[in-house]
Parts: structure tokens; C-alpha cells; sequence
């Protein structure tokens, strides 16, 4: 394949795992800027997002798109439910304590991990996207004849996965809105500005930790119902997007969206297209080189704000 | 849906059950032949956890079937067979372990088990310290290869330089002989691309790509420029829980018109050939260590395989349609401790002590003719390279099922060989 051509599909590939990133690293990027936890269950929330879609896209059954449907809806709130479990039953009794919260999300990681083996089983399983087209993918060139568009030999994609990017862009706006906008949002921000002021002016600081706990987790599960028509649900799957996660959030900045999703682009694009082009080892290698560029010449990341 | 737990919650009540068993007399009866009567101790490195668990899961069906069916016709040398299993996470580091506490706490006279390679290359050495039989069902060339040691053998499968090169011959005849290699990146892969692209040589063939794949990889599409366009046949080793995507996303990128494609199986074990996606599968080649789906020339030992270890015509659970075995590989499991048996009783071993004499009676081994211990086919062994051989089979799927379409020898699978154990001291 020429070499456009195959850009273009780097960079539809990559664009698809930057929106699933992005989703996913929001959600760790909301508990740390409010709560100050670093959730190392992240991933396995992730995780639960795509085993309980295919339990409930199994159990429902008729038409795939009912079933998908129902995921949408069901996978996070049961995910943001097991963690608001979490928040009550181990975060808050430990005072939300840095290393503690450590200690106890590595305990929920392997506890989620374990409860799906055991459950779900060790198979990867697949769940049907609602829809899924191929779609060819035009090409333009000058040539001889001057402009001209042509349909290069396997330059295609599939409409799920345009849809895959189309809905993690709403999501990404809803929630920036909701973030803004909302009284919802902006009690979340005052949280986050200073946890004692909010207490102050009758915020329930506790409750809120807890739904915004959930809601991080709900945000990763979401991701994992989008992206696991194209990926299988598995129950070790947890584990990259984590690391992927703390890579983002390291780089856009603890608790910024918009350094969070400007890190998701940044890093599931220059995945796909170094991985295709030069070598996947090498796309892993740069990645891991600007965790460490930012960390030593700018500690709060991109769009962090620097410490008071 | 509580598979894993099935296996252990079994295997437990089985361990419970076989010490009531000794303790009552009219039973013990039945093994009274023996000088000693204590349980023959096999230590089951088993993959419970880990990326390999579906793997383990069925592996520890087949174990436990296989010695129920020695137990019943009266144990090895007239004492009973106990498995000791213990989970080694797919781990290297803890597969080492497992056997450390096979030999020196849980007082086994062998282990056994082992599939993914890396954990067979992470444990074989401590095997060879501990002086402890180590049997692998693991596929891997790394035992013929004459990296390991005397104490390692892999009786009860085939390795991967064998099948890939019986391979070639079929391939290059009736597929085609432009192919276009795609495997993961790491030793399994690498074991792949380097003898099949040697054999596909000798058939006048050639490989025109070579596209590794990280095996962490989650999305392929990115991959499939590089595959020429006069490909004549896509040649496909992919492994682990994202191989799904692989396959659909090749049966995307290719749309309406596509090469031949030839797989091996090991990309679909414990997958529903039915799973959404997979359709695009149908009419491609696959090789089978052992036909997941019931044959119409199905021979008596393959069917009793089956009903022993409770796995339908399908190659999936009695119990749930849904759970597919690994069917390709987990006779391996039940042949090796046929072996082992047969080892046992040639060597007339008593314990640990004649754990040498074990091994010089299974090196001693040749044919193994095709029966209800060698279910999956004819063997032969070659006590030199610690290496059984055996017949390759290739599939086409057709309406979703896996039908036989070659059988090949047991000479196609031979080669010359890299390593003489048998001069190696104790």
C-alpha cells in the first residue's frame, strides 16, 4: 500500500484507541483531581465495563443492537455501583489516605480480577457491535490525469468504529458540560479546589467523593462497552488500559480534562501511526521517554496547575 | 458458568475422596498388589490463572479423567495416582517455585503440565537441580532443541518445528506458495517464521512478508497493508485473547475477495468457531493437533477421549455448548501420563530413588501405536531429543465446523536431532 493510504488508516486505528483512551483516562483523571486517590482498580473497572456487557448482551439476546443498547446503560452504573462499594467499605475508612488508597485499590484490582475468573472465566468472549459496515475508503492523487479518486486496494474501516469515535467525542463534550455547567460540576470543582471550604459551605463532601468515585469508574466501564465489540471482553484486559491511563494523566496533567483528552490523542495517535511505520516497540519507548520529559521539566503535567 | 471453579472444587473433593478411600479397607483391596500402597504423587504445574487459564482449565479435565481412568484399572504398579495440582499463574518465576515445592514439601514423584513455553523454559532448570522428572505438555521446540536437561521430556505432545514443517507440503501443493507470514512477536511466533519459511523453501515456495505483531497488540487493521498484494496465502500463528479481533479485522480488510488463508488452531482453542465475526473464517485451513469435531472416520479411542473427559462432538463441555476445550492440545495431558505410567511400570519404580531409572525406561520408549492411552494417533518417540512425534492434521472450516481434509505421517514430521539427552549424566 502507498504510503497516504496507509496513514490515513494509522490514523483511523489510532483515532479509535485515542477516544477509548481518553474516556478511560478522564474517569482516572476525575477521582484523582477531586478525591486525591490514585485508583490502581482503575483498569479492572474497565474491565468489569466489558464483562458485564457481555453478560447483559448475551442474557437479552435478539437483535445485537438491543443487547449493545442495554450495556450502554447497564455496564457503567453496575461498575460505578461495585465502586461506590469500594469508596464506602475502603476508601473512607481509610481517610482516603494516600498510600493507603494505594494499598487498598491494588487489593480491589485483584479481587475484581479474581471475582471475573472465577465468574466470567478465563475465555476471551465477543460481544456483536449493533452495527458494522465496511466501508472502502476513497484516495485522492494528482496524476497524469490530473485530480483524480480512486479506491486503494484494503483502505477501509468499519462504520462501528467511526461510531466508536463519534460517540466518545459527545460523551467527551457531556461531560466537559456537565462539568462547566452543571451545579453538579460545580460542586465537584469546588471539591476539588479545597475539600474544607466545601464542607464549610454544606457541600457533603463524602457524598460527593463517593459519586465521583463511581462516576470515574462508570467513565472507564462506558469505554470498555464501546470499544469491546471490536476488542473481546477478557479478564485480564484491565491491565493496559491502566498503564495507558497513567501515562495520559501524567502527561495532560492530574485532574485537567483538557490536558487529559489533548494526551489521549497525543498518545493513541502516535501509537498507532510509530507502531505501524517504525516499530511498536519504539511507540511504547517515546511514550514512556515524554512521561519522564514531562515529569522532570513539568511536574503537573501540560494544563496541570502548579501547586499553591 | 462457574468453569474454574468446576476444576478445583473437583479436584479437592477428589483429593478428600482418595484419602477416604485409603482409609477404607475393602477399597484399599484393590491395590493391595503393590510393595507399598501410598499414592504415586504427580505434581500438576497447572495454568489456573494467568494468560494461559483456559488452557489450564481444560487441561485439568484431562488430567483428572485420565487418572480416574488409571485409578480404575488399578493405578500405576498397583498403587493409586494422586495429583498434587498447583497453580502457576502462566508465571516463569512461580513455575519454579511450583516444582521446589513439589519435590521438597508436597513429596511428588514427578511433575507435569506445563504449556506455555516461557513457564517450561522458567521452571526445566530447577526440575534438573531437583532432580525431579518433569514431564511438559507444552508443544515448544525448547526440549528437542537440547536447551533444557535430562530431567525434561515432552512424551505425550508434538513440537512445533515438526507440525509446522509437516505443513509446508500441503500448503505449497494445494494452497499456494507466495505466503505472507503474520505471528506474534516472541519465541512461539519466532519458532513459526523460522521453520516454516525453511520448509515452504524446500517446496519451492517463498515467504514474501513477514509481519510480527506485539503480543500485546489489541488492533491489527494498521498491520494488514504490509501484506502484499500477490499473496497467495496468508500463513496465521496468533495467540491470546485479542486473536478474535485479528481474524475479524483480516476478514475486513480483505473484504469480498481474500487469499487462502492457513491458521493454526492455537488462535481459536477455547473459541465457538460460532462466535460473531468468525464467518469470515469459513473455507480457510487450520492445523489441529487433534480434531476438535467429532470425524466421520472418528476411531473407538477418540470417542471414549471424549466421553471421559465429558466433551461433546462439538469439542465443547457436555455441560455448556458455550465452553469450547482446547481440544488440539489437551490429549497431550492424558497421553503424557499414559507415559508416564508405562515408564513407571517398565522402570518397576517404587519411589523417588528410581526417579533415574524412570526416565531411562521412558528414553527407552519408541512406538506408541494408536490406542486408548494414544488417543490422538500414532507415536513415536525419540529418547535422544526427549521429543515425541506424531501425525498433523488440517482442517477446512465448512458451515462453521472443522472438518479433516490431511492427515500427515509420522515421517513428515521428523528431523534430524539437535541434542542427545541420554549422554547427559544424572
Amino acid at each position: 500500500m502507498d504510503f497516504g493510504p496507509h496513514l490515513l488508516l494509522a490514523v483511523l486505528e489510532g483515532a479509535v484507541g485515542a477516544a477509548v483512551l481518553a474516556l478511560t483516562a478522564l474517569g482516572l483523571s476525575l477521582v484523582f483531581g477531586v478525591m486525591r486517590v490514585v485508583n490502581v482498580a482503575h483498569g479492572e473497572f474497565f474491565m468489569l465495563g466489558a464483562v458485564i456487557a457481555w453478560f447483559v448482551a448475551t442474557s437479552i439476546g435478539g437483535h445485537p443492537a438491543v443487547g449493545f443498547v442495554a450495556a450502554l446503560a447497564l455496564a457503567p452504573l453496575i461498575a460505578g455501583l461495585v465502586a461506590v462499594l469500594v469508596d464506602r467499605l475502603i476508601l473512607k475508612p481509610v481517610k482516603y489516605d494516600p498510600e493507603a488508597t494505594i494499598v487498598g485499590t491494588i487489593g480491589v484490582l485483584y479481587i475484581l480480577q479474581q471475582t471475573a475468573l472465577m465468574t466470567y472465566g478465563p475465555e476471551a468472549r465477543p460481544v456483536e457491535p449493533p452495527f458494522s459496515h465496511r466501508i472502502a475508503l476513497p484516495w485522492f492523487e494528482w496524476g497524469e490525469n490530473g485530480f483524480a479518486m480512486f479506491y486503494p486496494w484494503g483502505l477501509s474501516t468499519n462504520s462501528y468504529k467511526l461510531f466508536v469515535i463519534g460517540a466518545a467525542i459527545v460523551i467527551l463534550l457531556a461531560f466537559w458540560l456537565i462539568m462547566t455547567r452543571s451545579k453538579a460540576g460545580l460542586i465537584m470543582r469546588a471539591t476539588q479546589l479545597d475539600r474544607e471550604t466545601a464542607l464549610a459551605f454544606g457541600i457533603p463532601v463524602s457524598r460527593v467523593y463517593s459519586i465521583v468515585f463511581g462516576l470515574g469508574a462508570g467513565l472507564a466501564a462506558l469505554a470498555a462497552v464501546l470499544i469491546v465489540p471490536i476488542q473481546q471482553a477478557h479478564y485480564l484486559m484491565g491491565h493496559d488500559p491502566l498503564l495507558l491511563s497513567f501515562i495520559v494523566v501524567i502527561i495532560g496533567g492530574l485532574g485537567s480534562i483538557r490536558g487529559t483528552v489533548l494526551a489521549a490523542v497525543l498518545i493513541g495517535m502516535s501509537d498507532g501511526i510509530i507502531s505501524v511505520f517504525l516499530s511498536p516497540t519504539l511507540s511504547k519507548i517515546i511514550a514512556t521517554l515524554l512521561v519522564a520529559l514531562v515529569l522532570v521539566f513539568r511536574p503537573q503535567g501540560l494544563f496541570g496547575k502548579k501547586p499553591a | 458458568m462457574t468453569p474454574k471453579l468446576m476444576t478445583n472444587r473437583r479436584s479437592v473433593l477428589k483429593g478428600a475422596a482418595a484419602g477416604g478411600l485409603l482409609a477404607a479397607a475393602p477399597l484399599a483391596a484393590r491395590f493391595a498388589s503393590a510393595q507399598s500402597s501410598a499414592p504415586i504423587k504427580i505434581g500438576f504445574q497447572q495454568h489456573s490463572t494467568g494468560i494461559g487459564a483456559a488452557y489450564g482449565r481444560w487441561y485439568g479435565r484431562t488430567t483428572e479423567a485420565a487418572v480416574k481412568m488409571i485409578n480404575d484399572a488399578g493405578g500405576i504398579n498397583g498403587r493409586p495416582v494422586e495429583i498434587v495440582a498447583e497453580d502457576d499463574g502462566t508465571d516463569p518465576k512461580r513455575g519454579a517455585e511450583v516444582l521446589e515445592k513439589f519435590a521438597n514439601q508436597s513429596g511428588c514423584d514427578v511433575a507435569f503440565g506445563t504449556l506455555f513455553s516461557h513457564v517450561v523454559i522458567g521452571s526445566a532448570p530447577a526440575a534438573g537441580e531437583l532432580k525431579l522428572p518433569y514431564f511438559v505438555v507444552s508443544e515448544g521446540h525448547h526440549v528437542a532443541s537440547g536447551m533444557l536437561n535430562r530431567y525434561t521430556l515432552q512424551p505425550g505432545i508434538t513440537d512445533v518445528k515438526s507440525q509446522v514443517q509437516a505443513m509446508a507440503p500441503y500448503v505449497s501443493e494445494n494452497l499456494g506458495k507466495k505466503v505472507t507470514m503474520i505471528y506474534p512477536d516472541f519465541a512461539f511466533g519466532h519458532d513459526h517464521r523460522d521453520y516454516f519459511s525453511a520448509a515452504i523453501k524446500e517446496q519451492g515456495g517463498e515467504v514474501l512478508e513477514m509481519i510480527a505483531i506485539p503480543p500485546t497488540e489489541t488492533s491489527f487493521t494498521k498491520y494488514f497493508p504490509k501484506i502484499p498484494r500477490d499473496t497467495e496465502v496468508i500463513y496465521h500463528v496468533m495467540v491470546g485473547p485479542a486473536v478474535l479481533t485479528f481474524v475479524k479485522e483480516l476478514g475486513e480488510f480483505f473484504g469480498p475477495s481474500r487469499p487462502e488463508i492457513f491458521g493454526f488452531i492455537d488462535s481459536l482453542e477455547a473459541v465457538d468457531l460460532a462466535s460473531p465475526g468468525l464467518e469470515f473464517l469459513e473455507g480457510t485451513y487450520f492445523w489441529e493437533g487433534n480434531p476438535r469435531y467429532a470425524q466421520e472416520d472418528q476411531t473407538s479411542h477418540d470417542k471414549m477421549f471424549r466421553e471421559a473427559v465429558g466433551v461433546d462432538a462439538n469439542g465443547a463441555s457436555v455441560s455448556d455448548p458455550k465452553d469450547v476445550s482446547t481440544y488440539a492440545h489437551m490429549f497431550g495431558c492424558w497421553e503424557t501420563l499414559h507415559v508416564i505410567k508405562a515408564g513407571m511400570e517398565a522402570a518397576g519404580y517404587q519411589g523417588p530413588e528410581d526417579r533415574a531409572k524412570l526416565i531411562e525406561a521412558v528414553e527407552a520408549m519408541t512406538d506408541m501405536p494408536q490406542s486408548d492411552a494414544h488417543p490422538q494417533g500414532p507415536k513415536r518417540f525419540n529418547g535422544k531429543t526427549h521429543q515425541v512425534f506424531g501425525v498433523q492434521y488440517i482442517s477446512k472450516v465448512e458451515e462453521g465446523k472443522l472438518v479433516k481434509v490431511h492427515t500427515t505421517s509420522i515421517e513428515d514430521t521428523l528431523y534430524p536431532d539437535e541434542v542427545d539427552y541420554t549422554s547427559m549424566s544424572f
